[in-house]
């Protein structure tokens, strides 16, 4: 009788992902449920471009491609905390700072490399994804309500300095608001880039001890202590890289938009948290992808964007976006449900 | 069995309280009205002559919709002129507040706290044209006088200082539009939220003029909700939807930004013309490299200024509001109360390349 | 080994005390430090004004907390209230008897509760997950139901809850704490003292055990979102003749505010923690310190860092007793 196979067990860091037979199940099923995801975002571009042709033009991917960046930016440091069983919401009002922050740099400092406002946007987001981190791992305390209590308090900050001002346009130099609008082939940079990012993210996730041992803490944190993780670190981590990418989509916020005031980003992290459900990450911890989530990112942005494409009249969107929302939740678990048993017939027949 | 009884004082403990402290302090509800009626005693007695006879010492609350905006921040502040320099000019104490928001429910608290606090009028940007009725009206029974600024709630104020008549930006939009597009060509609307009433009201004056073009026609009115993100995209969602778009009109600050920030490329740029309200400050970008040519506003410190002297008027019993009855507001001049008791500050000014670097809000 | 119905209930209380008490604490300081800050505090139009404008959010608090103590979570709650506002308005418009409307809107709220309670049970979805996407979903229809319009010619007898106090308590207290008061008594009765208060905080410490236990979690979480539905609903109906407005964006955003409240009371998030107590102390805190800053002329951009440093501290300090005996026992 082949014993019982354990995913991670079997995977060894440089394997590569792609093998059928012995291949982790687990990646199967990963893998499964982000088709599932591509399915549902292919059906629905499909049924909406029937409707209207134009919903599938270049003009209208690259605005949809830029619009998804922020949140599947967001998605990804969320998913990673999620991952682990906890909740950031404390992203809208982090990106909020630093947007503001970053941005304002260039009025009174006008010849600055941008690169180094990015860099100060990924330090404002890290700092406070550490005080996060800090808290929920050192002070062993709930997550949701700490990054709750951290939303109103980066958010009250943000307005104590930012007050009635704001950074407008014309402070911002012309290369850094062509970042968004930038294309090759058609296809903005900037969406490649965020691929790429999110790419990496997934393969250190997946083949890294680190990464490995947040999946280990969601599933089972009790276990994961007794089994003589890190769990403080590991949490720890997750949070600062939250905070750090909030930080660094405040600062491509800051360059979609060009006007900043105290209320960027308000209202974000539900949308993130939806995202990041949508894209197939248990809110329980213990599975997911990021790559599922930057999609589940894609998707919303594309219903979005085919609500006002397709000309629906505008009191019925949020309705509609609504129900929507709900239909991808219900059909992401319920893959998940028939994948699992599946999965288990199948183990149980080859036993 | 004794656990159990603390458990239910426990429970009864902090009910009784509440209940205690609402029957206690009902004693003292006659004595805080004495005092807010003595406070405004005491200001119409300390009152020196100020110029034209208004009062001075009057304690005067400022409440636009929503602190952190830099256009209300320029309508209120001495900084910039506006109605806090107008008070300070004629010897009152003025002060800013109100929440975070921009929903009634976080600007009532801060007008019942103006109320608790001694205000003699109230100047406020509503943030719904009836839901701060019952808080307005509860003011002015006490006597406080409340003048709306920028947005107005009719049924509870005194009077109305409107930037610009609604009639008037309405009908210019539509025109500075024409012009950029000769008069031919579909347009469309990026308004606020959808319950709007300035927009609204501004967008009724919108499509009775468009008549007089009957080459251009309105495709749609779609809905920023005054979001950045939302904006964009129902911007975008128009792109796609008309491509034979000519013109867009964004009657609303945040709006004009977003959709600026959409059509800022060669592929839209002169293609698709955009006018709105917006401020210099954000529109100096757009405007330099000729996503828009014109667009309107009026000069929020102005407004604030004229609100302050109106305020001050109103609580020195100079005037009480109705049609007919002028007043001097400094350095602006004087000014007359016309219909359903509102003031204007005058018509829209256009802004062009030519004239936007003379302003700083 | 005890089962959950051995233990008897101020076992269960008991952790959740300690906290209570340094609330009652904090309520008794800000009342202190607010009356000495400003002689308008502890005035009865200041109470009056403090019940106008928490009243709704107060009674929207309480069924979240059986929701949270269970080990779910409705953030759903602001739209309901919206979607009710709108639907008396339209209602009201067609010029339906105000009675008929009341039980229209009050079993609408049922039903919006009752798909939260069947999604998250028969479906198994997760709780913050579905509300997130309710949340919309109400809202939504709230602003189909209304579009851009506002009604607002509401009769005076029903608005004049908005402006006068409840008959015979002396001017200061408004309809809604009234209800509050009631239905707190109500909910403190169900939860501390009957076993459908019992099985919830058993489904909230371990679901599987109370399953095996007999207790029909399914129901009980069901039963549990058609009241905060219900309750919510009436919230609504409360708010729109207070504000004399039924708007689509009535109460947007208050589902934080709710939700921070019942954490600051002391329920835990994860579920089986918890009391009414803390959270009537928790409504005061909440109510009780905004208010004291608005009148002390505190400024009002930071009241939001007072409310968050308030939401970490009522993690914090109650751990703080159990750091202190553990760094206590490792120094032995």
């Amino acid at each position: 009788m082949r014993a019982v196979l354990s995913p991670r067990r079997q995977q060894r860091p440089d394997e590569p992902a792609r093998r059928t037979g012995s291949a982790a199940l687990a990646e199967r099923v990963f893998r499964i449920r982000e088709s599932g995801i591509v399915v549902v975002l292919a059906v629905f571009v499909a049924c909406t471009a029937a409707v209207q042709p134009r919903f599938l033009n270049s003009a209208n991917i690259q605005f949809v491609l830029i619009d998804t960046t922020v949140f599947a930016l967001l998605a990804l440091g969320e998913t990673l905390v999620v991952i682990s069983r906890n909740v950031d919401l404390s992203v809208g009002s982090v990106l909020g700072l630093s947007a503001y922050l970053s941005a304002s740099l260039f009025g009174p400092h006008p010849g600055i490399p941008i690169v180094v406002v990015f860099l100060a946007g990924l330090g404002i987001g890290l700092a406070c994804g550490v005080a996060n981190g800090f808290m929920v791992a050192a002070g062993r305390v709930p997550s949701l309500v700490v990054t709750l209590a951290t939303l109103y308090i980066i958010r009250g900050i943000d307005i104590l300095i930012v007050g009635g001002k704001e950074v407008v346009a014309q402070s911002l130099p012309n290369a850094f608001l062509q970042i968004p609008k930038a294309t090759i082939f058609g296809i903005p940079d900037l969406a490649i880039v965020i691929a790429v990012v999110i790419g990496i993210g997934a393969y250190c996730l997946r083949t890294f001890r680190s990464g490995r041992d947040l999946y280990a803490i969601g599933s089972n944190p009790e276990a994961a202590r007794l089994a003589g993780l890190p769990v403080g670190r590991r949490v720890f981590t997750a949070f600062a890289l939250s905070g750090a990418i909030a930080g660094v989509a405040g600062v491509l916020w800051a360059a979609q938009y060009g006007t900043i005031n105290s209320t960027a980003g308000t209202g974000y992290e539900l949308q993130v948290v939806s995202a990041v459900v949508v894209g197939g990450v248990a809110i329980f911890g213990g599975s997911g992808s990021v790559v599922g989530a930057a999609l589940g990112a894609l998707l919303l942005s594309t219903i979005s964007s085919a609500l006002y494409v397709l000309g629906i009249s505008p009191f019925w969107d949020q309705a509609i976006w609504g129900f929507l929302l709900l239909v991808a939740i219900a059909l992401d678990q319920t893959i998940t449900e028939r994948l699992t048993s599946a999965l288990r017939k199948r183990r149980t027949r080859h036993a | 069995m004794a656990k159990r009884r603390a458990t239910w004082l426990a429970l009864a403990l902090p009910v009784a309280a509440t209940v205690a402290l609402a029957a206690c302090s009902s004693s003292s509800s006659s004595s805080s009205s004495t005092s807010s009626s003595s406070a405004a005693a005491t200001g119409s007695s300390s009152s020196g002559a100020a110029s034209g006879g208004l009062k001075t010492g009057l304690k005067v609350f400022v409440i636009p919709k929503q602190l952190g905006n830099s256009y209300f921040t320029t309508a209120d502040s001495a900084n910039s002129g506006g109605a806090i320099a107008a008070l300070n000019a004629l010897g009152e104490t003025g002060q800013e507040t109100s929440g975070t928001a921009a929903t009634p429910a976080s600007q009532i608290p801060a007008i019942q706290a103006a109320i608790s606090k001694g205000a003699n009028a109230l100047i406020v940007s509503a943030t719904d044209p009836t839901a701060l009725c019952p808080t307005l009206k509860s003011a002015m029974s006490r006597g406080i006088k409340v003048v709306t600024y920028d947005s107005d709630a009719p049924s509870c104020r005194s009077m109305f200082i409107n930037q610009a008549s609604t009639a008037d930006i309405g009908t210019t939009e539509v025109d500075i539009l024409a012009k950029e597009i000769n008069d031919t060509g579909q347009i469309a609307i990026v308004s606020a939220a959808a319950s709007a009433t300035n927009q609204n009201a501004w967008i009724g004056y919108m499509k009775t003029e468009l008549k007089k073009y009957p080459k251009m026609s309105l495709a749609t009115v779609v809905y920023g909700n005054d979001d950045p993100t939302t904006s964009t995209q129902v911007t975008q969602g128009l792109l796609q939807q008309y491509p034979n778009l000519k013109g867009i009109i964004s009657p609303t600050t945040v709006g004009i930004a977003a959709a600026a920030a959409v059509l800022d490329s060669a592929k839209y740029r002169g293609k698709i013309a955009l006018t709105g309200l917006g401020t210099p400050d954000e529109m100096k970008k757009f405007v330099a490299d000729g996503t828009v040519k014109e667009f309107e506003l009026w000069n929020p410190a102005d407004l604030g200024y004229l609100a302050g002297y109106a305020a001050v008027e109103l609580a020195s019993g100079k005037i009480d509001g109705s049609s007919g009855q002028s007043f001097t507001a400094g350095k602006l001049g004087s000014f007359t109360v016309g219909a359903d008791d509102t003031v204007l500050l005058g018509p829209p000014f256009v802004f062009t390349s030519g004239n936007i670097n003379q302003f700083n809000f | 080994m005890p089962s959950f119905r051995d233990r008897s209930l101020p076992d269960l209380l008991r952790p959740a005390l300690r906290w209570e008490t340094g609330l009652a604490v904090v309520v008794i300081l800000i009342l202190v430090i607010g009356s000495a800050a400003s002689p308008d505090f502890l005035t009865g139009n200041n109470l009056f004004n403090l019940g106008l404008s928490n009243g709704e959010v107060a009674i929207m608090v309480l069924p979240m907390t059986l929701i949270i103590i269970s080990g779910e979570i409705d953030l759903s709650v602001a739209s309901i209230l919206g979607m009710a506002s709108a639907l008396l308005g339209v209602l009201w418009n067609k010029h339906w008897p105000m009675p008929a409307i009341f039980v229209v809107v009050l079993l609408v709220g049922l039903a919006a509760g009752a798909v939260n309670g069947l999604l998250v049970t028969r479906l198994r979805l997760p709780s913050l997950a579905v509300t997130i996407g309710t949340l919309a979903l109400y809202r939504g229809i709230a602003t189909i139901l209304l579009g851009p319009n506002t009604v607002s010619d509401f009769p005076t007898a029903y608005t004049n809850l908005g402006v006068n106090a409840v008959p015979f308590t002396g001017n200061d207290m408004t309809y809604s704490t009234l209800i509050f008061i009631v239905l707190a008594i109500i909910f403190g009765v169900v939860l501390h003292a009957t076993p459908f208060g019992r099985s919830i905080y058993a489904m909230g410490a371990s679901p599987e055990a109370a399953q095996f236990a007999g207790i029909r979690v399914k129901r009980i979480k069901t039963i549990l979102f058609m009241l905060s539905g219900l309750i919510c609903a009436l919230a609504g109906v409360l708010w729109t003749f207070r504000l004399d407005t039924a708007v689509q964006n009535n109460g947007l955003g208050l589902e934080l505010n709710v939700v921070a409240i019942v954490l600051l009371a002391g329920v835990s998030i994860f579920g089986g923690k918890g009391s009414i107590i803390g959270v009537v102390l928790g409504v005061l805190a909440f109510a009780g310190i905004q208010n004291a800053l608005l009148l002390t002329n505190f400024n009002q951009e930071a009241t939001g860092i007072v409310t968050g440093a308030l939401l970490l501290a009522s993690v914090f300090l109650p751990n703080a007793g159990r750091w202190m005996r553990a760094f206590r026992l490792s120094r032995t």
